[in-house]
């Protein structure tokens, strides 16, 4: 347990290391950014969904916080893009925290009601306050500086995100074998017998809750500054069970599982790009799929058919 | 004075009166017994005291303390630790860290602090692992220390709840019907087991059918029927006692 070696950790060091060398063209680099950064948003809702057992169907909704903070923050008010991205997770925090309290009362489909009822609620609000957000055309969003020098390059971008990846692989490990982790867990297997060791539900769902809200900000964030352009479609309803279906295809309670489920199904809409129009569709019936034949997802199942645990 | 003191105790749900008026108390490291014929209310006690349920009148006090109408966890910082007759095990963790997570109350829980391995967390969760490991030995678990809870049998799980209440070091412990379900050999086993609990120190609260195990164990019992308390006492005076008899045997009128 202590002295074991990482290795799931290092292969994906490995493979994102690799990457840049290896693709043949800006368009393969440009979705291995957009795989790690879904990667990233689906390894904070797994901790929610698959750890916590708590559904969430309104996540875009955060993404779009974290989007639009760094688009309209800057823009209108003269931030700096860390502090509107740092702006858009404070903003998220708090509203999460706040309809936490009440929605996580609330089980099984009425949580995932009242959790898809926030992220319309969001989506709206974007698209409705046009003067600020632009409406439904969307925005523009000014570039991302770090130390004085404004990041347009996609290899940069790469980079940073890989390695924002790596850190967020190795955080959630880490947090998943903690007595916070445990909680999480326990909480999920039986939520009378976790209560009755001391666990105060309440409290720790609402804390992952908001911890992997702010995930999806901070994403948002990076995802509005690299593509330079937001639009409400980023807190599409569509967006966020596209979010949950990754976690599902992956795996529940897996963290390479969530980096799996980002990844296949960050590529298959390039794959499906003959159904166009019809892409929601073929995620739903590939959602249905899985939770008729696979419902542990791909790591889980492998994992289990393979004999060896994370 | 008593560690538990229970007050004209009552829970309605609608017209159904599931535990009335009930009054006990339990000294400090006793074996204390609550029996009753299926349906008499032992388990909505247990559920009442452990604060899964809110009393609809009357008083609960834990060293002096009144605790009704607090929360399970509350309860738990107070010292109080119970198993369940129907299993609540996370069946999605390991054995050990079943365990593991009845320690949570002893722990640093900081979500920072464990998702940067901090060292001193990291330590901590190493002792607090092997001590988990001696918990299960104790509880004769040896053999399942790494095994996943849902590949384990049911009389092992029984004993797994044991363990990960033991892990809380609780002050008095609720076992609700340990030995249900068990064969004549298991249940035998858990007898002792109870025995080594109390010897430990802690006060054990039984639910409890096998009247052998009961009565081997108890230094006092209560004795429950249609929610009310029909007698308490030593195993010899409850025994002998009409009241308790008729409930069991039914009544000749």
């Amino acid at each position: 347990m202590q002295k074991k070696l990482n290795i799931g950790l290092l292969i994906v060091i490995f493979i994102l290391l690799a990457v840049p060398f290896v693709v043949p063209n800006s368009f393969y680099l440009d979705l291995a950014i957009r795989m790690a950064i879904n990667a990233m948003i689906v390894l904070g809702l797994n901790l929610l969904i698959g750890f916590a057992g708590q559904i969430s169907l309104g996540h875009a909704g955060f993404l779009g916080i974290g989007a639009y903070a760094s688009a309209v923050l800057p823009t209108h008010f003269g931030w700096h893009p860390l502090l509107a991205m740092l702006g858009g997770c404070v903003i998220t925090g708090i509203l999460a925290a706040l309809v936490a309290r009440p929605i996580f009362k609330l089980k099984g489909h009425y949580l995932a009601m009242a959790t898809l009822g926030l992220g319309i609620i969001i989506n709206i609000t974007l698209r409705n306050e046009a003067q600020w957000t632009g409406g439904p055309d969307g925005m523009p969003v000014p570039p991302m500086s770090l130390f004085g020098t404004e990041i347009y390059s996609d290899k940069t971008w790469y980079w940073i995100v890989a390695a924002l990846l790596v850190i967020a692989v190795w955080a959630s490990q880490n947090l998943i074998d903690s007595p916070f982790g445990r909680a999480l867990r326990a909480l999920h297997g039986s939520e009378v017998a976790s209560q009755v060791v001391g666990v105060n539900v309440v409290r720790y769902k609402v804390s992952i809750f908001v911890l992997s809200a702010v995930f999806a900000s901070l994403m948002g964030s990076i995802t509005a500054h690299y593509i330079g352009f937001v639009s409400p479609n980023f807190a599409d309803f569509f967006h966020s069970i596209e979010l949950v279906t990754m976690v599902v295809v992956g795996g529940m309670a897996s963290v390479f599982g969530s980096l799996v489920g980002a990844v296949l199904l960050t590529a298959l809409p390039q794959a499906l790009t003959s159904f166009e129009g019809w892409e929601t569709v073929v995620f739903g019936a590939i959602l249905m799929g899985f939770m008729i034949f696979l419902p542990k997802g791909i790591v889980p199942t492998l994992a289990a058919k393979f004999g060896k645990g994370e | 004075m008593a560690l538990l003191e229970v007050k004209d105790l009552s829970i309605h749900f609608g017209g159904v009166k599931a535990v009335q008026n009930v009054s006990f108390s339990i000294d400090q490291g006793i074996v204390y017994s609550v029996i009753g014929p299926n349906g008499a209310g032992k388990t909505t006690l247990f559920n009442l005291i452990t604060g899964v349920y809110k009393p609809t009148t009357g008083e609960i006090r834990l060293d002096g303390e009144a605790i009704h109408g607090k929360s399970p966890d509350q309860l738990a910082e107070r010292g109080m630790a119970r198993t369940f007759q129907n299993l609540q095990i996370c069946m999605n963790m390991s054995a050990v860290e079943n365990v593991m997570v009845g320690a949570h109350l002893r722990l640093d829980r900081n979500l920072f602090k464990a998702a940067l391995r901090l060292p001193g967390l990291r330590r901590r969760d190493a002792e607090l692992r092997a001590e988990a490991t001696q918990l299960m030995h104790f509880v004769g678990l040896d053999a399942y220390v790494n095994e996943r809870a849902d590949a384990m049998p049911y009389g092992a799980l029984k004993r797994l709840e044991i363990a990960r209440a033991l892990a809380m070091k609780p002050r008095i412990i609720f076992l609700d019907e340990p030995a249900a379900g068990l064969n004549p050999r298991e249940t035998i086993e858990v007898d002792h087991l109870v025995r080594k609990v109390a010897d430990s120190g802690i006060t054990v609260v039984l639910v409890e059918h096998d009247m052998k195990m009961v009565m081997n164990l108890s230094d006092r019992i209560l004795v429950l029927d249609y929610g009310k308390k029909l007698a308490e006492g030593s195993g010899a005076e409850v025994r002998n006692n009409p009241d308790v008899i008729a409930a069991y045997l039914g009544a000749h009128a």
